[in-house]
């Protein structure tokens, strides 16, 4: 079913234009050259924000982070091996499904770990990224409270996947 | 972000130095600023087809269809001040009902579509108005509630109910949600005044 859904879109967007008798070809043309000046106004952000996820990654900040952030999870009952994902998730799509990959393989699917980490990262997005890139379409440099309300709803995200894991499987 | 930034980049240099990292860190600033491109040249084609295939939807009506049923709920509850049949709303609609299609590709173009609309409807500025800081974080929770990847992951690696997570995965992408939704919007009370919207 989830299959179907682009190339019915595809259809239907294609199908309704031509029913119209409108010039598909050129109005496709038109929006996709729209497209490539977006993606010039994007770039500049998106290479920085890459370099200074890898330059976190790289220099060993990750691990420091998550050895500090060890006592305090313990206290709240939160199994450490998740840690790295939750810091890594708002930060990098590609390096947060890197580490999903490794918890997935090292615990397993149905494991409590594996179960909480798949729940974070269905209910979440990669928050820098969605930032950097949508503030990057304008002429926005102070972005005011929008990290704060972001990351807020990420933690949201992590503790109510630990209590709804834990209340409605395992 | 420029706070983000600086705190990333002192962080890491005082970590490689004491942990010895500090080659990989040296190869990690390279690389990084190749793989931003690779993201890019990754993310492109999709956005260019969208674009194009957006655009059709938008000349055709498909887009004043779709607009015209769910932005009376999007207007009143949450861009009251946003003009009712402007770009910018159309954009935010199409963007919320591609997204819970479950089309995250799709979503971008869109997204940015929306957010030139709104500094063409608002004026441009340096500073992000209230419009903009609620629609960014309401993308950058999860609107889409079937969560195909994680699924499919689970699957492959031999879950027994790959989408038993599906109630858990709902309630978490809502409650975070509102959170995101309810923080941005008090923050925006709380400042108003001092803002420019």
């Amino acid at each position: 079913m989830s299959d179907a859904i682009i190339p019915i879109t595809v259809l239907i967007i294609v199908l309704t234009g031509a029913i119209k008798k409108h010039n598909v070809f050129a109005e496709f043309l038109d929006g996709a050259t729209q497209g490539l000046h977006i993606i010039v106004k994007i770039v500049p952000s998106l290479v920085l924000m890459v370099v200074l996820v890898t330059m976190f990654k790289s220099s060993g900040a990750l691990n420091v982070l998550t050895y500090s952030l060890r006592t305090p999870c313990k206290i709240f009952n939160i199994p450490p091996e998740i840690i790295p994902l939750a810091i890594m998730h708002p930060l990098s799509g590609g390096g947060s499904l890197a580490l999903y990959k490794e918890l997935l393989l090292n615990y397993g699917p149905d494991s409590f770990i594996g179960q909480v980490a798949s729940v974070m990262q269905g209910s979440a997005e990669t928050t820098f990224y969605t930032i950097v890139i949508y503030y990057g379409a304008t002429k926005v440099r102070n972005t005011r409270h929008t990290l704060v309300s972001s990351l807020s709803a990420d933690l949201t995200s992590m503790i109510v996947s630990i209590i709804t894991v834990r209340l409605l499987l395992v | 972000m420029s706070f983000i930034m600086l705190f990333i980049i002192i962080f890491s240099v005082v970590t490689a130095f004491f942990s010895g990292n500090i080659s990989l860190l040296s190869t990690g600033i390279m690389q990084g600023a190749a793989d931003g491109v690779q993201l890019i040249i990754s993310i492109c084609g999709n956005i260019i087809l969208w674009s194009g295939l957006l655009n059709i939807a938008d000349k055709c009506g498909i887009t004043d269809f779709l607009a015209k049923i769910i932005s009376p709920i999007i207007c009143r509850f949450f861009f009251p001040k946003l003009k009712k049949d402007g770009d910018a709303i159309k954009n935010i609609c199409m963007n919320i009902s591609v997204n819970l299609l479950g089309l995250g590709n799709a979503a971008t173009p869109l997204g940015l579509a929306a957010m030139e609309n709104i500094e063409k409807e608002k004026g441009i500025s340096e500073t992000a108005c209230d419009e903009m800081i609620l629609f960014v974080v309401m993308n950058t929770a999860s609107m889409q509630l079937i969560p195909t990847t994680a699924a499919f992951l689970r699957m492959q690696n031999g879950s027994k109910a790959p989408m038993e997570i599906l109630p858990c995965v709902i309630i978490s992408s809502i409650v975070s949600l509102s959170v995101g939704i309810i923080m941005a919007k008090t923050i925006s009370k709380l400042t108003g005044k001092k803002a420019r919207c």
